[in-house]
């Protein structure tokens, strides 16, 4: 469904993503992790067209999008959630997500754009009541506000940006069941982005780890989790990682 | 005494009454200024010279091509969206992230270039549509039909942004590009387009104004003198971007014009209005509606 050839992004004279290059099929969920810096929010951002790429090729469904500008690849089928909420506070709960339900998808249709709203904070779990504020909603609200957005665009691949940093450990894992479902009823393909190993690796079928901008490993998440470059990685720069690739592993 | 009391007090209702009929005008500029700050986050200096556009495209179709003046007055709001789109496509978008000093010389670069290119083009002849509409006698009170016109089709103008403000996913757009420009893009929604879009509503409606002032006002490459720098105070002290308080401030200001010019000539309207306007940065520097820190 994606393939991602040789991407490089220089800013200046650094190097931010160097010659990183994967895949991902259809119907799964990739995960892809790598210490704080280490390039992964860069990648997503020149997967959504934020920014533009230095070298490389980025085909989905068999078409170039790298470059493209980022409203062009929401339509063609590639939604985005952000690692840091970024709703209209002055539009109801349920204007933020038909916005999206109506500009996201490559014909604009009010039904459709109604419909895919309705749909989307049902499956997130959002009230689909017109008039909800989005200043009720807490640090999980928002984040789920953030997914019903992406899902109402109708996405064939999901880019989830989702630092569960700000959440406890219970809300954790009710964001990590959500993609999965959406992934399992929606059938939408997902890269998660996440720097807590974790929660992640009880979710995802596959999983690829950045750092300095490179793909240093890629596998299944057990294989991932025992290689040693992977461990180096993470050993003394994140304690809470190296737990959790202890928690992993057994 | 009582009855120069009776006929003061009649002069009195109508310089009110004529204080609403002119803020309706002077309501529907500062909408369009306020939609492209707000949306935009640039002022258009030049707002008003658009309206003098609109006012020469108004009399050459009556007077020269002799349109009937019910179908030049939609070419002409055609005619100035069409500028205000082509305004931020050639100025506007090319200094989007220049700083804010930049696009403001920018745009006042623009309000010479159009006031002298029209002197060039017309000269400095005023000049009418030659349209006298007749005037409503209310009791001993005089309104003139161009003034009841005026302000009726500016209270549709409008509400007809308002409707599409609110009531269209083109219109939540652009009322949500105002608050996060970056994110926009990212739900689907073509920014650049939002931005044309909006130019040529602003446009349009300095368009509309325009067709309602020729009535009243003649045509001359600086017209927009009259209404420019009021359209920015007004919005200013409604606060920039704020379409409610821009609306409350234009009845402000034009009652404050009314009723200064009826105690003396129509200028000490003016001085009395600017000069409240300088007042009120001192006490409100955030404009009238701003929450009191």
């Amino acid at each position: 469904m994606l393939a991602v050839e040789g991407l490089v992004k220089r800013f200046g004279g650094f190097t931010a993503v160097n010659k990183v290059s994967f895949d991902v099929a259809k119907g799964e969920i990739l995960g892809l992790i790598g210490p704080n810096g280490s390039g992964k929010s860069t990648i997503f951002n020149l997967l959504s067209g934020t920014l533009p790429p230095s070298a490389g090729s980025i085909r989905f469904d068999g078409r170039e999008i790298a470059g493209l500008a980022p409203h062009r690849i929401i339509n063609a089928g590639v939604g985005r959630t952000f690692q840091i909420p970024r709703p209209f506070r002055r539009l109801s709960i349920f204007e933020n997500v038909a916005l999206a339900g109506y500009f996201g998808q490559d014909r604009h249709s009010r039904t459709k754009a109604y419909d895919s709203a309705e749909r989307a904070l049902a499956m997130v779990g959002l009230p689909t009541d017109r008039h909800a504020t989005v200043d009720g909603l807490g640090a999980a609200g928002l984040k789920k506000l953030e997914l019903a957005k992406a899902i109402a665009t109708g996405p064939k691949l999901l880019l989830a940006d989702e630092s569960l940093g700000g959440l406890d450990e219970s809300e954790m894992d009710q964001a990590a069941a959500m993609l999965r479902k959406i992934r399992d009823e929606l059938g939408i393909t997902i890269i998660w982005v996440e720097h807590i190993m974790g929660v992640l690796m009880k979710v995802v079928d596959r999983v690829m780890v950045i750092d300095h901008g490179e793909k240093i490993a890629e596998g299944l998440p057990h294989e991932v989790s025992s290689d040693p470059r992977v461990i180096e990685v993470y050993l003394g720069t994140d304690a809470e990682a190296t737990q959790a690739v202890a928690q992993a592993r057994r | 005494m009582q009855a120069f009391l009776e006929i003061f007090d009649i002069y009195l209702l109508e310089a009110v009454i004529n204080g609403i009929l002119l803020g309706g005008v002077l309501a529907l500029l500062a909408l369009g200024l306020n939609l492209i700050f707000g949306v935009i986050d640039v002022t258009w200096i030049c707002y008003a010279e658009l309206v003098m556009i609109g006012m020469y495209g108004m009399y050459f179709l009556v007077s020269t091509y002799h349109v009937p003046y019910w179908a030049a007055a939609p070419l002409c709001i055609l005619l100035v969206a069409g500028v205000g789109a082509l305004l931020h496509l050639v100025v506007i978008q090319p200094l989007l992230s220049a700083p804010p000093i930049n696009q403001l010389l920018a745009t006042g670069g623009v309000l010479f270039f159009l006031q002298s290119l029209a002197t060039v083009c017309f000269g400095i002849d005023f000049r009418n549509l030659g349209i006298q509409l007749p005037v409503l006698g209310v009791g001993e009170m005089n309104f003139s039909y161009a003034r009841l016109l005026a302000f009726g089709a500016a209270l549709v103008g409008i509400s007809a942004v308002y409707v599409f403000m609110n009531r269209t996913y083109t219109g939540t757009a652009i009322r949500a590009i105002a608050q996060d420009r970056h994110i926009m893009p990212l739900m689907g929604v073509d920014a650049r387009r939002i931005y044309i879009i909006t130019s040529a509503i602003g446009g349009g409606l300095a368009g509309l104004a325009s067709c309602l002032l020729v009535l009243q006002y003649d045509v001359h490459p600086f017209v927009g003198l009259s209404f420019g720098p009021i359209t920015f105070l007004i919005c200013v002290l409604g606060g920039l971007g704020n379409f409610f308080g821009g609306f409350v401030a234009a009845f402000v200001f034009a009652e404050i014009i009314s009723l200064g010019g009826l105690f003396s000539d129509l200028e000490w309207g003016y001085v009395l209005a600017f000069g409240f306007f300088i007042l009120m940065m001192f006490i409100r520097p955030g404009g009238l509606l701003a929450r009191r820190s």
